[in-house]
Formats: C-alpha cells, sequence, structure tokens
C-alpha cells in the first residue's frame, strides 16, 4: 500500500480552537427547556393520527369494520390499508452488495396480513390524539390467526409456516467467509477451544420517542416534513420516490432530536403512513409513538447466537477464529439499510485486534414474527467483541495465561500498520497496543489483581475482565451506496460571511445531542479563523443545506467535520483576496485571526471582517475594477482512500458478583480508545460514556422478552430494565491518537466504540468473579436469575 | 366525574384559568394548553421522570398528575425556574460539564437534582446518584450529571 500523506494545516492554524473542550452552543437553550422537538411543533388546522396495532404476531386482515370509530365526534379520518396503498408505493428493504439478500413488499399499512404484534394496521386521524386513541378502540379488525415463527433456530425448517409465501422460506440471507485453512490450523493447534454466545433482543429507547408532523400543500404539491429522523436528505428522497413527489418539493426538517442513537435512521411503516395521511387530508398530521408503541415500534437490535471456534498455540499464538452466526430479524428486512448489516459486520470483524490467518464463518439471517430488528449504536459491534474477547479469555485460561498478556502477544503491532485482518479489512494506523498500555496503568492492574484475589479469601467474588476492540467508523460510499441505497457517504458545507463579518455554515450533518454543532463550529472557527461566537450553525433542513448523509456510523466529525474544514479554508482564501483587493496587498501575506485580517508574519491587525463585508456588500464600488469579492464557499468530503476508518480502543471492568443474591456490582469501568484527532475531549469522552453505559445495558438488563406466540410481554418502561444513574460506576476515560491520513483533520468517529466494547469487558469480568466456581456465563443480559442458574443455586 | 373541569392554578408565577378535559394530565396540559413545551413526555406512565415538575414545592410527574389535581397548585416548569435564575449554577454547570446531550431528560432532571441540593446540600455521589435514580438518561450515562451537580455545589459555595 502507497503511504498516504495528508495536510494537516487545520492542526498548525493560529488561535485553534481543535483539541479544547468548548462547549456546545445549543446547550444552554436545551438546559432552559427551550429546545424545538417534534413533538412541540404545532401548526395551524393540525390533526393527530394514531395507530390501530395488531395484537397478534401473525394473523390475516379478514375485515376492518371503521363505522364506529368514524362516528367519534372529533374524528375525521380512519384510513385502512387498501385505501392508503392507492397512494404510495411499497418499498423492499435489499441491498445489492448483500448477495442474495430477499425482503418482502413492505407497505405503509400491510395489506394481506399482520406479521408482528404491534404492526400499524389502520390509522386514526382526529382533532386531538386522545380522541384518536378512543376511536382507535372501536376499530373492528376481524383477524385470522396465524401460526406465528417466533425461535430463530427453526425459522428454517420444513414444517415451520411461511411468513412471507412468495419468498419461499423465511431465510433473508446467508453469509459466508472462507480465508487461509481454517482446518489446516486445527489439525496443527494445541488447543481448539469453542463457546455459544447469546445476545438477547433489546432496544434503543430514545428517550424522545419517534414522531413526525407532515404537512402537504396540495396546490404546490409541496411536502414538508419536521421529523425527528437522523438523516433527513435519505428522508426526502424515500418519500418523494415512494409517494412520486418530486424531490425538491418534499422538504424534511429536524430540528431538536432526544437522542436517536441509529433508532431514528431507518424508514417506519407508520410515518410513512403518517405522511400518506397528511398527502389524503391535505392537512397538518402528526404522529408521536407513545412509549409502548415505542416497545414494539421502534427497530430492535441483536438477538444473534453465535457458536464460535478459536485455535492457539501453547506458546499463546492465535491461529484461526470460526463462528456460526444466528440472527432473527423479524417479519421483514428493514428499508433502505437492510437488516442484514449487523451479521456481515460481526462476520467482517470477528478476531479484529488481533494477527491470525484462517477464518471461515457462516451467518444465517432469517426472519421470524417479533419486532423489526436492524441496526443500532455499534451494529454487530458488541456481538463480534464479546464473541471474540470471550475466546480470547477462554484460551487464555486454557493456556494459565494472563489475560492481558495473552492479548498482547496477538495485538497487531502499532508498528505493523498499514496492514490487513484476517478477512481482507485494510487497516491504516491503529494502536492495540498503547491503548492496552495505558489502560493496565490507569488500572493499576497488579493492585487491581492482588484486591481481587484478597477479596476472594473472604468469600467476596470480584471479577477484572478486559474487551480490546476495532471499530468502523467514517463510512465511505461501500457501506451502502455501492448496493445501491440512496444514502449519501458525502458531506458538504456552505460557508458564508455576513455583512457583519459573520459566518454562517450549512452542513449535511446533523445533531441529536452528540454535540455536532460544537465540533462544527470548532473546526469551521479554526479554519476560517474567527472566533465560534461569531459562527452560526445550519443544519437538518434539506432546503438549507448541502446534501448529506446526516449523521449515522460515527461520521459527522470525521466527514462531515472535514467538508466543513475544507470550505473554511476556502472561505479564508476568499475573505484574503477582498482584503487584498482592499489593501492592494499580496493575499498571500496576509492570515484570518481572531476575526481580523493580519499581516501573517508580524500578526499586524489590518482590517476587519466587519470591514471587508461593509464593503463588499455595500460599497462594492470603492473596490478595484473587475474585482468581484466572492463571500461564499462550498466544499464537500467524502473518504476515498479507505473504505471506513477503523478506530480501536480497550476497556476494562471490575465486578463483584453477590453470589447469594445473583447481582453483580459494577465497581470500576475503563475505556481507552483512538478516534484520530480529537476535536473536542469533553465531548468525545461522553460520547464514550454513554455508549459504554448502553453497552452495560445490553450485557445486564435490556432484553425484549417474548413469548412463544410473538408477544412482546415486557413492552413498557417499568418492565424493560434500562441503567439507571444509582448502578452504575464512574467511567475512566483515555486516549490514543492515530489520525487519519483520509481527511486534512484525521478525525476518525467516536460515538460507538463505548457500545462496542463494555458487553464484552463485563462477560469476561463476570466469568473472572465466577472462576472459583464452576460457572461460565455467555448468554446476555447476565440477570441475577441466570447468574443463580449458573451458580446452581435454582 | 365530569367531562370537562374548570382549574385555576398559578403557573411560573401568573395566573392561569382554564376548562380542561378531566382526563388531561399535568404534563399535556402544560404542554399543548400554555405552550410550556420544557417539560417532555418520555414514558406516560411514571417511570422515566422526563415530564418532572415542582407542585406546591416539591416534585412530582406530570405524567401521573391530572390537569384538575391542580387547581389551586402553584405549579414551577423549567422555563419559570430559568427565569427567576433560581437554577442557574446549575445550569451553568450542566453546560460547562457537558452533562446534557440530546437534552430531553435535561428539565426534568433539572428539577430533581434542584429539589435534592434543597433538600440535602451535602448529597455524596452515591446519593447523587440514588435521588436521580428515577430519571431516565439514554445519553449521558448520568456521570457527567453526577459532576455537575458537585460542579454547581462548589461556585455556589464559593460565590
Ligand atoms: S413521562 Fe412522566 S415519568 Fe415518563
Ligand atoms: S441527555 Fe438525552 S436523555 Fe439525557
Amino acid at each position: 500500500m502507497n503511504e498516504v500523506v495528508a495536510d494537516r494545516w487545520i492542526l498548525d492554524r493560529p488561535n485553534s480552537y481543535i483539541g479544547r473542550s468548548v462547549p456546545r452552543p445549543n446547550a444552554p437553550r436545551l438546559a432552559e427547556g427551550r429546545g424545538t422537538f417534534v413533538d412541540d411543533i404545532e401548526l395551524k388546522r393540525m390533526l393527530h393520527a394514531t395507530y390501530v396495532r395488531s395484537p397478534y404476531a401473525h394473523a390475516r386482515i379478514k375485515s376492518i369494520d371503521p363505522a364506529a370509530a368514524k362516528a367519534l365526534p372529533g374524528v375525521v379520518a380512519v384510513v385502512t390499508p387498501q385505501e392508503m396503498a392507492k397512494i404510495h408505493d411499497p418499498w423492499v428493504g435489499v441491498l445489492t452488495h448483500l448477495e442474495g439478500i430477499k425482503s418482502a413488499p413492505q407497505y405503509a399499512l400491510p395489506l394481506e396480513k399482520a406479521t408482528w404484534q404491534g404492526e400499524a394496521v389502520v390509522a386514526v386521524v382526529a382533532n386531538t390524539r386522545a380522541t384518536a386513541e378512543d376511536a382507535a378502540a372501536l376499530v373492528e379488525i376481524d383477524w385470522e390467526v396465524l401460526p406465528p415463527v417466533t425461535d430463530a433456530e427453526t425459522a428454517t425448517e420444513g414444517e415451520t409456516p411461511l411468513i412471507h409465501n412468495d419468498l419461499g422460506d423465511n431465510q433473508a440471507w446467508q453469509r459466508k467467509a472462507d480465508f487461509g485453512d481454517v482446518d489446516a490450523a486445527y489439525a496443527d493447534a494445541d488447543h481448539v477451544v469453542e463457546e455459544t454466545f447469546v445476545f438477547g433482543r433489546h432496544t434503543g429507547v430514545c428517550l424522545e420517542s419517534r414522531g413526525l408532523v407532515a404537512d402537504f400543500e396540495p396546490s404546490e404539491e409541496q411536502l414538508t416534513v419536521w421529523h425527528n429522523n437522523q438523516c433527513p436528505h435519505m428522508v426526502q428522497n424515500i418519500l418523494a420516490d415512494k409517494f412520486r413527489l418530486e424531490e425538491h418539493k418534499v422538504r424534511v426538517i429536524t430540528r431538536d432530536v432526544g437522542g436517536s442513537f441509529g433508532i431514528k435512521v431507518h424508514t417506519y411503516a407508520d410515518e410513512v403512513a403518517t405522511v400518506g395521511l397528511s398527502i389524503m387530508l391535505k392537512r397538518p398530521v402528526k404522529y408521536i409513538a407513545d412509549r409502548l408503541e415505542s416497545f414494539v415500534g421502534d427497530i430492535h437490535a441483536r438477538d444473534h447466537r453465535v457458536k464460535g471456534k478459536i485455535s492457539v498455540k501453547n506458546d499463546g499464538t492465535i491461529t484461526a477464529f470460526e463462528i456460526d452466526d444466528l440472527t432473527g430479524i423479524g417479519p421483514y428486512s428493514m428499508y433502505p439499510r437492510t437488516s442484514g448489516i449487523e451479521a456481515n459486520q460481526v462476520v467482517n470483524m470477528i478476531g479484529g485486534p488481533y494477527r491470525f490467518d484462517n477464518y471461515r464463518a457462516v451467518a444465517n439471517v432469517v426472519y421470524q414474527n417479533k419486532a423489526m430488528m436492524c441496526q443500532y449504536r455499534a451494529v454487530g459491534h458488541p456481538i463480534k467483541c464479546a464473541v471474540t474477547e470471550g475466546l480470547v479469555d477462554k484460551a487464555a485460561k486454557i493456556l494459565g495465561m494472563d489475560p492481558a498478556e495473552f492479548r498482547q502477544k496477538n495485538f497487531h503491532s502499532d508498528d505493523s500498520y498499514p496492514t490487513k485482518s484476517a478477512q481482507g479489512m485494510p487497516f491504516e494506523n491503529l494502536s492495540h497496543e498503547e491503548c492496552m498500555k495505558k489502560m493496565l496503568e490507569a488500572m493499576d492492574y497488579n493492585a487491581l489483581k492482588a484486591d481481587r484475589d484478597a477479596k476472594r479469601k473472604d468469600g467476596i467474588y470480584r471479577g477484572i475482565g478486559f474487551a480490546s476492540f476495532i471499530e468502523v467508523t467514517n463510512p465511505s460510499a461501500m457501506f451502502y451506496g455501492v448496493g445501491g441505497a440512496r444514502i449519501s457517504a458525502q458531506d458538504g458545507a456552505t460557508l458564508r460571511l455576513d455583512a457583519k463579518g459573520n459566518v454562517f455554515i450549512s452542513t449535511g450533518a446533523t445533531e441529536q445531542g452528540q454535540g455536532m454543532e460544537a465540533v462544527i463550529s470548532q473546526v469551521a472557527a479554526t479554519a476560517v479563523g474567527v472566533p465560534p461566537e461569531r459562527l452560526k450553525i445550519i443544519t437538518g433542513d434539506t432546503e438549507h443545506t448541502p446534501y448529506g448523509g446526516g449523521t449515522w456510523g460515527s461520521r459527522a466529525a470525521g466527514i462531515g467535520g472535514e467538508a466543513v474544514a475544507q470550505a473554511g479554508r476556502q472561505l479564508r482564501v476568499q475573505i484574503l483576496e477582498a482584503a487584498a483587493a482592499m489593501l492592494q496587498e499580496d493575499a498571500s501575506t496576509l492570515d484570518i485571526r481572531n476575526g481580523v485580517v493580519v499581516d501573517t508574519d508580524t500578526d499586524n491587525e489590518r482590517i476587519s471582517l466587519d470591514e471587508i463585508g461593509r464593503i463588499c456588500y455595500y460599497r462594492p464600488d470603492t473596490l478595484p475594477d473587475g474585482f468581484q469579492a466572492e463571500l461564499v464557499a462550498t466544499k464537500h468530503y467524502v473518504p476515498r482512500k479507505f473504505p471506513f476508518a477503523f478506530t480501536n480502543g480497550a476497556q476494562a471492568s471490575y465486578l463483584e458478583v453477590d453470589v447469594e443474591t445473583g447481582f453483580i456490582n459494577l465497581i470500576n469501568h475503563w475505556c481507552v480508545e483512538d478516534c484520530g484527532t480529537v476535536i473536542n475531549p469533553l465531548l468525545v469522552d461522553e460520547q464514550i460514556r454513554g455508549g459504554v453505559v448502553q453497552g452495560l445495558g445490553g450485557a445486564l438488563w435490556e432484553e425484549c422478552l417474548y413469548d412463544d406466540q410473538g408477544q412482546m410481554l415486557n413492552a413498557n418502561m417499568a418492565d424493560y430494565l434500562v441503567p439507571m444513574a444509582a448502578e452504575l460506576p464512574d467511567i475512566e476515560c483515555g486516549h490514543a491518537v492515530s489520525p487519519t491520513s483520509d481527511s486534512d483533520l484525521g478525525a476518525k468517529g467516536a460515538g460507538e466504540a463505548g457500545t462496542c466494547g463494555a458487553p464484552a469487558a463485563v462477560m469476561n469480568a463476570l466469568n473472572d468473579a465466577l472462576s472459583p466456581f464452576d460457572a461460565r456465563m455467555t448468554s446476555m443480559p447476565f440477570t441475577p436469575k441466570k447468574v443463580l442458574q449458573a451458580l446452581n443455586k435454582i | 366525574m365530569d367531562m370537562y373541569s374548570d382549574i385555576t392554578l398559578t403557573v411560573n408565577g401568573e395566573s392561569v384559568t382554564r376548562c380542561v378535559e378531566s382526563r388531561t394530565n399535568l404534563v399535556d396540559f402544560l404542554r399543548y394548553e400554555l405552550g410550556l413545551t420544557g417539560s417532555h413526555v418520555g414514558c406516560e406512565h411514571g417511570v422515566c421522570g422526563a415530564c418532572t415538575i415542582r407542585m406546591d414545592g416539591r416534585i412530582v410527574r406530570g405524567c401521573l398528575t391530572l390537569a384538575a389535581q391542580a387547581e389551586g397548585a402553584e405549579v414551577w416548569t423549567i422555563e419559570g425556574v430559568s427565569e427567576t435564575n433560581e437554577i442557574r449554577p446549575l445550569q451553568k454547570a450542566f453546560v460547562e460539564r457537558n452533562a446534557l446531550q440530546c437534552g430531553f431528560c435535561t428539565p426534568g432532571m433539572l428539577l430533581t437534582i434542584a429539589e435534592l441540593m434543597e433538600r440535602k446540600p451535602d448529597a455524596s455521589r452515591e446519593e447523587i446518584r440514588e435521588f436521580i435514580s428515577g430519571n431516565f438518561c439514554r445519553c449521558t450515562g448520568y456521570q457527567a450529571i453526577v459532576d455537575a451537580v458537585e460542579i454547581a455545589r462548589e461556585k455556589g459555595a464559593n460565590s
């Protein structure tokens, strides 16, 4: 591979804001309750929608009687699937680069049958949400209940009923991979270690639920949608396409978003239906999922069973990995990203931190009558990480090696880059050794081991667990675009100097609380040479921002930020050309610092930006003949040298198991990660902490429990357990810095690293704590009941 | 119970009289009738704490309280306590420490913490965690929130 050299000009700018913990410009407003979340939007003549949802996991709709609902005062419309289907085209969640993936056409409301409990079947629109709900209870649906497919293990067996007859079977996709010679590696190995891992279904529980206000204006055929989706341009494209509208007449606006984590990045049928209602009724329609609807309407994630193997030599060398992954994704593959990506990520990333040549994998992705499953924060990562790290730990134990030492022996060493994984994934520059070293120091590993061992003598069972990981960030078009999805991998930024010398920034990246606006303002302030107070950021509006992908896959800082850096540099050049014309100077001798044009060498102040704005906009007559000032700059950016910017890191957990009650007490958690250039250390650390806690949720508490009839049993916030403040430890963060050469800024993503590694670290710590007993646990979440079962106490 | 109720109460210091559907809960009343959209709705079944408001000096869940129950009461929301500057140091600490990400939990979290700071000004980190353990935050992992309480307290003591 040729060495790629990036120009790090932005890191050398005077008065740089890169690397500083600048507070977020939008935070004070939110802290005063002055945000504008989608449910805060009220339009004139706005109606409220709700949905009659299927009480069955699998049932044919024989007839629908809306009469009683329609008769209720205040009800404006009751819309059946047949009526809705007249105004839109269905969608199919497949991508061509996931060869062989198949799915059935999905409609806003299902035409023949409901395929999961909670699927929206009939729409009810009324003057108030409460009235709509009253009416929904009056809609009569005659159901023919069908046997549900719930168990992924038997979903593709002969006698299992079909969910979609036209597909021929319940298999959505199969992916196989084979590199090197696994069988020869096994024959040659001293130990082949096996383990089966189970990852429960869980879901995002964004505190702000999904919602939208759709407003169709019939005379201009203009559709405006206020939406809390992460990707406004993607939604614009899909709505225009499915409702046969002109794309430029569909405007999608996202204001404040109350968390998304991948939940709000998909095409939800009930949201499409709400848009359809506005088109039918020619009035604004609001739909906000309530919490009970969210549990069965939002995508679920994980739900994998992975049989894994690792082969090792007595000297501690890893020689092969192998996995057999099975995942149930609900009744359809989600549009437009598909529900195959999580399994694909697992296959692509097993064994990531380690040197080995032999790898074999099969992943089966099957349909079932449960809520739809798709990409959620750190797609596939917690699974591949826990499988890899669980196998690594077990192998270290069999070899009698210290788990940290075993990892260090097998890492891709920090001086071995660029290199490739066994699966052929290019690694540009990673820092496993440095991250592990820093973490061991932060933990004071030897002292911690001594503490653990001393406590064991007193019958207190504590464990230490590690997880090293790689993470995909800054996805290029290789992720979705090549498969035919109209999801932008590139992002644009437009910077504009106003007449007062302030800078407007429009960006395709979006904010969901991660701090994107702060990052964008730091980059722009640095690139142009102005203080952040002089910036105004415009985001989340397809009519006013350059085309962009929005926020997903840890891309906003690395991709959106780079576009802003490039546009900022360009705007500076253009401003300096205007200044040079005014001052009769050579532009190359001038710079902008702190909002003032200065002589580069001496820092002598020459002219302020507001003076430049004044002259260019109000007195262009005073400029030299033939000189036209251009004070708007646009640049676009997409990673081209690497399909993704891999990041890496290490986590560790220290916990205590109460062997009488089965309760797990988290004592400490560490994460040292490498996201390249750190633009804002404060925000990065909080992304890590929030991500770790989401990972802990899946490891210890969160699970969508289903019975064998496909009924979700805990679809409310009291019974679905999420991490709350009292049960969490403080989390210590650290960093290594390996910037990517794919951009000048060098930033990689940081939003998903925490979620990736936390479950594996906890699992390994738990098994370390249980090591005095004949007990091992690999089925998440690790509930007290499962702990007691593992200890043979119940 | 009648379908409609006439209620008079004080909200953020202003007297308010309205006729409401008797089934209207307090947070919906504040949000949709009075336009005080700073109080949020996260679950509508009393678990998440996003709807936390102050009624007669104590925090309550706006989704579990009927508007009609607030007859005669004194209600404060995030908008009110922001305008009076009552919790300004805490808000500043939240911003400085990045104790809010999406900000959806924040109004409820702030009002909850304001009550803790009054009731137990010297609460330990564990006690802070315990007190806010009825307020769900999906974004932060809570540590920054606990830190922000300590920062606000230190700054308050020094000012
Ligand atoms: S909305 Fe009231 S507690 Fe969740
Ligand atoms: S900041 Fe998003 S839920 Fe707390």
